[in-house]
């Protein structure tokens, strides 16, 4: 064990390295990593404010699916309502309509029996006349026996 | 005729038993460069040549490799740091940041001064530590080869591992010291500094007594840093170079001592780290 000039040597050797890495190594490193964590610290408060405002936005539509739910069975309610109505004023309408249909048929039915014992009275009538005629076999005053043949037919 | 034979052999054991001995002492001698005793400066062919060389020589394989391991060091790192940038790191990035923070760690739990010196100096010391010390994993003829190869001489001393060489360690921990001294008389003044060292742990009154504790105390303490390193790297390649004699059974033998040793490597390393921090830490703090 001899000590020798190496041992200066070596002490300035030690002085530049560390002199290099205090100059050149370490401030890059210490400057990078700093970077870095705060890249990574504001990237994580992103996140969190990202989840925050997810968290609000399902509350929101949460609300509004509600909401919509709510006016949805509202409308079906109303439809419902509508539509019953209708159908009871449509049937209110056809029973109008098939009783006026039923009267109508009624009406025309009478004036057609009137109107068939008229022509059938008529008829009698002048068979009557024409029957008497045959046997009296003398002519009739049609004036004179006018009243008798009102009085046969009205009898018929 | 018998005895011829146990002599012979004996005398080749004898043989054999020097050799080894050379070897492991020619392993432990450095590539060293110098002023010879006539004046002229170059390489030392011998051990002695070296030792008659005195103060003033160089370990030329030691300050190469130590100086071309910081300069792996800084360079690479300064590369990746230049690189760093807030995207995803990866590979080397992500190990040099790594080795950052672990660093940064023990500097902010351990130093709580501010400078912006003491961390890139920590890096730096556990770094090129650590490189020194790995160089101990290099099988111990090796590099002697290559040298002796390159050089055409067949004697010529070649050493790997630079923290096997007290010169290196203590360049170091001389160095930790001059900055203790440096940051003791920065934050307390000369004056906070001598009083330190005379006023404590007893009182002015105990004066000669306190002097007595406190100036070993800091004396010994670039001493046993440099020394706890060198102690233990030296331990270490001496039994990789006995091991080296084994023959055949050298390679499962070294092949355990080689994974006990990747333990020593960055713990020695860790641990002249955080004596740094621990003793600057202690200049910094005023009492």
């Amino acid at each position: 064990m001899n000590i020798t000039a190496t041992i200066f040597g070596q002490m300035i050797a030690f002085a530049f390295f560390v002199w290099f890495c205090m100059k050149y190594v370490w401030p890059p490193l210490t400057n990078a990593l700093a970077e870095r964590q705060k890249k990574i610290a504001d990237g994580l408060e992103a996140a969190e404010r990202a989840e925050k405002d997810l968290e609000l936005a399902q509350v929101k539509v949460a609300d509004q699916l509600k909401e919509a739910k709510v006016d949805a069975s509202g409308i079906i309610d109303q439809a419902n309502k509508r539509a019953s109505q209708i159908i009871d004023e449509a049937k209110e309408q056809a029973r109008e309509e098939g009783q006026r249909l039923i009267a109508g048929a009624q009406a025309e039915i009478e004036q057609e029996v009137n109107r068939a014992k008229e022509q059938l009275r008529t008829q009698v009538a002048g068979i009557a006349i024409a029957g008497a005629e045959k046997i009296l076999e003398a002519t009739i005053d049609e004036s004179a026996h006018a009243e008798l043949a009102e009085k046969l037919a009205a009898s018929l | 005729m018998a005895s011829e034979a146990t002599h012979e052999e004996a005398g080749h054991v004898e043989a054999e038993a020097q050799t080894q001995g050379e070897y492991i002492q020619h392993h432990l001698q450095f590539l060293t460069y110098g002023k010879h005793p006539d004046g002229h400066w170059g390489f030392a062919h011998t051990e002695e040549e070296a030792t008659e060389m005195g103060f003033w020589s160089f370990h030329v394989d030691m300050l190469g490799w130590s100086v071309a391991l910081g300069l792996l060091f800084v360079l690479s790192f300064k590369k990746m740091a230049d690189k760093a940038s807030v995207a995803t790191p990866s590979g080397f990035q992500n190990f040099v940041e790594w080795v950052y923070e672990f660093v940064n760690q023990n500097v902010k739990d351990t130093f709580h001064g501010h400078s912006s010196l003491i961390a890139p100096l920590s890096m730096t010391i556990f770094c090129w530590v650590i490189l020194m010390n790995t160089m101990d994993l290099v099988p111990v003829d090796i590099l002697p080869w290559i040298a002796q190869t390159i050089s055409g001489d067949e004697h010529i001393a070649f050493r790997a591992v630079p923290t096997t060489d007290p010169n290196i360690t203590l360049g170091m921990s001389l160095s930790v010291f001059i900055l203790i001294i440096f940051y003791s008389i920065k934050i307390k003044g000369v004056g906070g500094f001598m009083k330190e060292l005379a006023f404590q742990p007893f009182g002015p009154w105990m004066m000669p007594f306190n002097l007595l504790i406190e100036v070993p105390t800091l004396l010994a303490k670039p001493v046993s840093l440099g020394l706890r390193l060198y102690g233990n790297l030296y331990a270490g390649e001496l039994v990789f170079l006995l091991i080296a004699l084994f023959g055949w059974w050298q390679l499962p033998a070294h092949f355990i001592w080689a994974a006990f040793h990747l333990l020593v490597i960055p713990l020695q390393a860790f641990i002249f780290m955080m004596l740094t921090i621990v003793y600057l830490s202690q200049a910094c703090e005023d009492h």
